[in-house]
């Protein structure tokens, strides 16, 4: 009975892929005398990563819209196109592609995940066009190339920054958790690759699930070995979880945490038991207690200010890694006329900018352009931040 | 071979039996929540012949409904409870009427498609009505944790296993007592027959609808103060649940409480014995187990779908 | 049946001839690449469809066999520095033999049952491909798999991959065309309309279930292997549940037991996200609905669905 008819299908079907491939290939040209400058941002604007896109794009659109308040950049205006990677690398790949070849985007910042970039860094490499990523994981600018930055701190300087606290407190012995993706495996390997130096044993490195709901489990494992303090990589809730049920079980060891949480909802979820945590944050998080000799501080109340006022939500650390990146971006294409080399030259050769992740360096042989001092480490006390050391 | 002196035998043996029991108590919690969330899978399919897929959609509405109702508005605990469940069962009620009795040709395989479809609306309205970050909501009595032999059992795992036991004792006297309980019984085991008696078929569908996913909300209820509630939580939960279900037994209450708790204890038990990455893999090993060796799951149903 | 091979030969003419000009006037490489992953989506539903649509059996973990050719291949081609042309017949094998060893208990099982063993099944290997770390680069993803060359040709440019893959599609429409129209398809849609009826006619069910299955495989791990050399990075989370439900959901969208719905649903699926886009937050509401509408109004898929609604147009005016 299906036999007879396959012709028909199959003529249906290829009619409405002709229509389908028209749709798509309509050409969309837009011949504009200003000649906007056009960058693309791709971000995981929605799924289990949008805590960093969503702030991203959002910081994004606003340093876009100010510059262009502003009368744009040579005369040129901004104009960001863009695309949610939902998280997930083939999308990113699409999306990374289609700013490329359909917008001819001059410039690419996001995506917002360690494994979205990695998918679309050969595309970057083959088109040749600048690209700042705002992935935390060391491997996208490890080995370097040419086209390829970010703003995100690493989780190597993270990972520094907690061991040197731990070290102060003559600390021997360390139990590890850390949450079952790229961004909790890329700490755990930090963690245990740096422990060593400092002087640590590692006793039990555990792994939680995102979703879990109770990790008691993994904590009475841990707590076999009595190590001297917990580390625990992830980003919220799970870390939130954690902490609780540390109370839970009465355990009385130091806790501390990845930047992966520095959000104020790391404490509102936590409540009490956030007390006397620790964690290594970009300075953002305690912008108002910094010195007032501090040279991020006066970029951080205008971007936390700024932010607030558009968006009326609370500001987090993760959408100041696209707000730096733009502004360095924005930087480089001063007198660059859209040459894609020399934006590129001129963002390797972007020295003490100060961004609200850090003041950045960058040169040939580093794309991050950060040093350890972009972290501060902080205390949980009394449902606020507290600056420690 | 050394020999290990006495005391620190008895000692190291002691440390050990906490370390099991504590090992136990975490199982018992997460088993306790995915004991209620197979009740749901299994309420339904013994009724309807159906699998929801989207049941961990409405775990998740329960959830963040008691966030909304206990957390933000602080109402008291039980008017919270109650409202929530009756929100979730009503939205389970909208979507049994207009999706699923639109079905005209009701095979697995269109069902399926059609519950998943419902779990990415549900997640994508949960995302637009509670936004994308996650809630907490405080334990539902501040009790310190009981210490039993050294091992902590937390007042909220207390709170669940006692919701829990309350609900299926309440479901087993609804069946087994009430006369509606009794048309939903005899309207599972044959449509047609229960039909010839007089009994409204659809009702007792959509009833069934109801309850499964009220318990479904209740699911998210207990839930909301040992974890965080966000619109993406209902998944892993979802299929977890599912796992446990087929494991008691589809279609059968104890089997779901069964499946439920030796899930959880053989998942906290893998973790502290085997390794915390396969956590994940213990429910689905075991699925795979039960289907080849025993496909009606540890309490058989006759009809297991095997030849 | 002369009559209908011809008429498939025109089909299959027309098609590739559609490929070549497709391949050969679009100059943009963004539409050419989201062809390209339209031709691998296309794959995998086939596959799927065979087992499904034709034999009847459903699967919820099909991304695992996808998965086991996209890691099968760059585990060959980094780790072992193997051309990737012995890593594909490698790739697949290997896909086939899980296959083969998996379907044997799980295919004694049917309807929700069989679902849940070929979700469980495919949940176990991406847990596997995520905590396998060594090997696999764990959840932070698997980079620097090569480029596909052959000879002077190297398949880095869209334009040579596009005709790559779509050419591995033309192959396999006609691999299964040929499998639909045998001995072993008219078996096949007996086992469809009634597995006890069909072995009582003499079928082998048990044989010829666990064969597709094996076939379906080996297209996922065709189609894993192509995505593999075209992304050149690959991470567990592309191989996910959520990954299986959307290969189910182009072939029962497209049409089952149809090769052209096959196409029909992956285009669809892999354009539909682009065209949801502009309903940003609101995405996931609308593609929750598309799915649940076609399914209410067109339990058959679009394919037969819209040709029922052509025919009863037709009818209507004939009265």
């Amino acid at each position: 009975m299906l036999l007879v008819n396959r012709y028909r299908p199959m003529m249906l079907i290829l009619s409405i892929m002709a229509i389908a491939s028209l749709l798509v290939t309509s050409p969309a040209f837009s011949a504009s005398e200003k000649k906007p400058f056009k960058i693309g941002g791709i971000f995981a604007v929605t799924g289990p990563a949008s805590f960093l896109g969503d702030p991203e794009k959002k910081s994004m659109e606003l340093v876009v819209e100010q510059i262009n308040a502003a009368g744009g950049i040579d005369g040129h205006m901004l104009e960001a196109v863009i695309y949610d990677t939902e998280g997930d690398p083939s999308k990113a790949v699409m999306g990374v592609s289609k700013l490329i070849n359909k917008d001819n985007v001059i410039a690419i910042i996001g995506p917002s995940r360690t494994p979205t970039t990695l998918a679309v860094m050969p595309m970057i490499q083959k088109a040749k066009i600048p690209f700042i990523s705002c992935a935390a994981g060391n491997k996208i600018v490890a080995p370097i190339d040419p086209w390829v930055f970010k703003t995100a701190q690493s989780d190597i300087l993270a990972v520094a920054a907690i061991y040197e606290n731990l070290k102060a407190k003559n600390t021997k012995k360390i139990g590890i958790i850390s949450v079952g993706n790229a961004f909790g495996e890329s700490g755990k390997e930090q963690l245990i690759a740096q422990a060593a130096g400092s002087g640590l044993a590692v006793t039990k490195s555990e792994t939680y699930g995102a979703k879990d709901t109770d990790m008691t489990a993994q904590l009475t494992k841990i707590r076999q070995d009595n190590p001297e303090a917990i580390v625990c990589w992830g980003t919220n809730p799970g870390p939130a979880v954690l902490a609780k049920n540390i109370q839970q079980l009465g355990l009385d060891i130091p806790l501390y945490q990845s930047h992966g949480v520095a959000s104020p909802k790391f404490i509102e979820l936590a409540g009490s038991a956030a007390e006397g945590i620790m964690l290594p944050t970009g300075k953002i998080l305690v912008a108002g207690l910094l010195p007032d000799s501090d040279p991020q501080k006066e970029v951080l109340n205008v971007y936390i200010s700024e932010y607030e006022k558009k968006y009326a939500t609370s500001v987090s650390g993760f959408g100041g890694y696209a707000y730096d990146a733009v502004k360095i971006l924005a930087a480089a294409l001063k007198n660059s006329n859209g040459d894609k080399e020399k934006i590129r030259e001129a963002i390797e050769n972007t020295k003490n900018h100060v961004g609200v992740s850090g003041i950045f360096n960058f040169s040939k042989t580093d794309h991050n352009g950060l040093s350890p001092e972009a972290f501060v480490m902080v205390k949980i006390k009394d449902g606020t931040w507290e600056l420690l050391k | 071979m050394e020999l290990i002196p006495w005391p620190e035998l008895h000692a190291m043996d002691q440390s050990i039996m906490q370390e099991i029991l504590q090992y136990l108590f975490s199982g018992i919690t997460n088993g306790a929540i995915y004991a209620v969330i197979a009740i749901g899978f299994s309420m339904l399919y013994n009724s309807t012949d159906l699998i929801n897929f989207a049941h961990g959609e409405f775990v998740m509405l329960g959830s963040l409904c008691m966030v909304t109702f206990f957390g933000s508005m602080h109402l008291p605990l039980v008017p919270a409870i109650i409202l929530t469940i009756i929100c979730v069962a009503i939205a389970g009620l909208v979507f049994e009427r207009l999706a699923i009795r639109s079905v005209k040709h009701p095979e697995p395989i269109v069902l399926i498609i059609i519950t998943v479809g419902a779990s990415i609306f549900l997640r994508g309205l949960g995302m637009i009505i509670w936004g994308k970050d996650a809630y907490s909501i405080p334990s539902f009595s501040s009790h310190p944790p009981l210490d039993i032999a050294g091992a902590k059992l937390l007042s909220q795992s207390i709170w669940i296993i006692v919701i829990f036991l309350v609900a299926s004792v309440g479901l087993q006297l609804f069946y087994k007592k009430t006369l509606t309980g009794k048309a939903m019984e005899a309207n599972a085991i044959s449509k047609r027959a229960a039909w010839i008696v007089g009994i409204p078929s659809k009702l007792m569908v959509m009833l069934a609808f109801g309850l499964s996913t009220a318990m479904g909300g209740l699911a998210g209820v207990i839930i909301a103060p040992i974890t965080m509630s966000s619109y993406d939580m209902g998944t892993m939960l979802g299929l977890k649940g599912f796992c446990a279900a087929m494991l008691g037994g589809l279609g059968s209450l104890w089997g779901a409480l069964i499946g439920g708790f030796l899930l959880g204890i053989l998942e906290a038990l893998g973790v502290g014995f085997v390794s915390s990455g396969l956590k994940d893999a213990t429910a689905f090993v075991l699925l795979l187990f039960i289907l080849y060796v025993r496909p009606g799951g540890i309490i058989s149903s006759a009809d297991a779908n095997r030849f | 049946m002369n009559n209908h091979q011809t008429r498939n030969r025109i089909c299959y003419a027309v098609f590739s001839l559609l490929i070549i000009l497709a391949g050969y006037t679009i100059e943009n490489p963004y539409y050419i690449q989201v062809l390209t992953f339209i031709g691998i989506n296309t794959l995998l539903a086939l596959g799927l469809n065979m087992l499904m649509g034709y034999a009847g059996q459903i699967s919820l973990g099909h991304a695992a066999f996808f998965g086991i050719g996209a890691y099968g291949t760059a585990i060959l081609t980094v780790h072992y520095n193997l051309s990737p042309w012995l890593a594909l017949p490698a790739a697949i094998a290997a896909a086939m033999i899980v296959a083969y060893i998996v379907g044997i208990p799980t295919l004694k099982l049917s309807g929700y049952y069989l679902g849940m063993g070929t979700l469980g099944f495919g949940m176990i290997v991406n847990i596997l491909f995520r905590e396998w770390s060594s090997v696999t680069g764990g959840a932070s993803g698997f980079i620097g798999i090569p480029t596909l060359e052959l000879g002077p040709v190297s398949f880095s440019s869209g334009r040579n991959y596009f005709f790559l893959v779509w050419g591995f599609v033309l192959t396999s429409f006609i691999i299964c065309q040929r499998i639909i129209d045998s001995r072993i398809g008219r078996a096949l849609r007996a086992i469809h309309d009634g597995e006890k009826a069909a072995s009582a006619v003499g079928v082998d069910t048990r044989k010829l279930k666990l064969q597709v299955f094996v076939l379906s495989a080996a297209f996922s791990a065709l189609a894993g292997f192509l995505y593999a050399h075209l992304v050149f990075f690959i991470s567990p989370g592309t191989f996910s549940f959520i990954a299986s439900i959307r290969m189910v959901t182009m072939v029962v969208i497209g049409g089952m037991a149809s090769i052209w719905g096959s196409l029909l649903g992956a285009s669809l699926l892999t354009l539909l996200p682009e065209w949801l886009h502009a309903f940003s937050e609101f995405e996931m509401v609308v593609y929750g609905l598309i799915l649940m509408i076609v399914m209410i109004f067109l339990p058959r898929g679009l394919t037969r669905g819209l040709l029922d609604i052509y025919e009863r147009a037709n009818k209507k005016n004939d009265h």
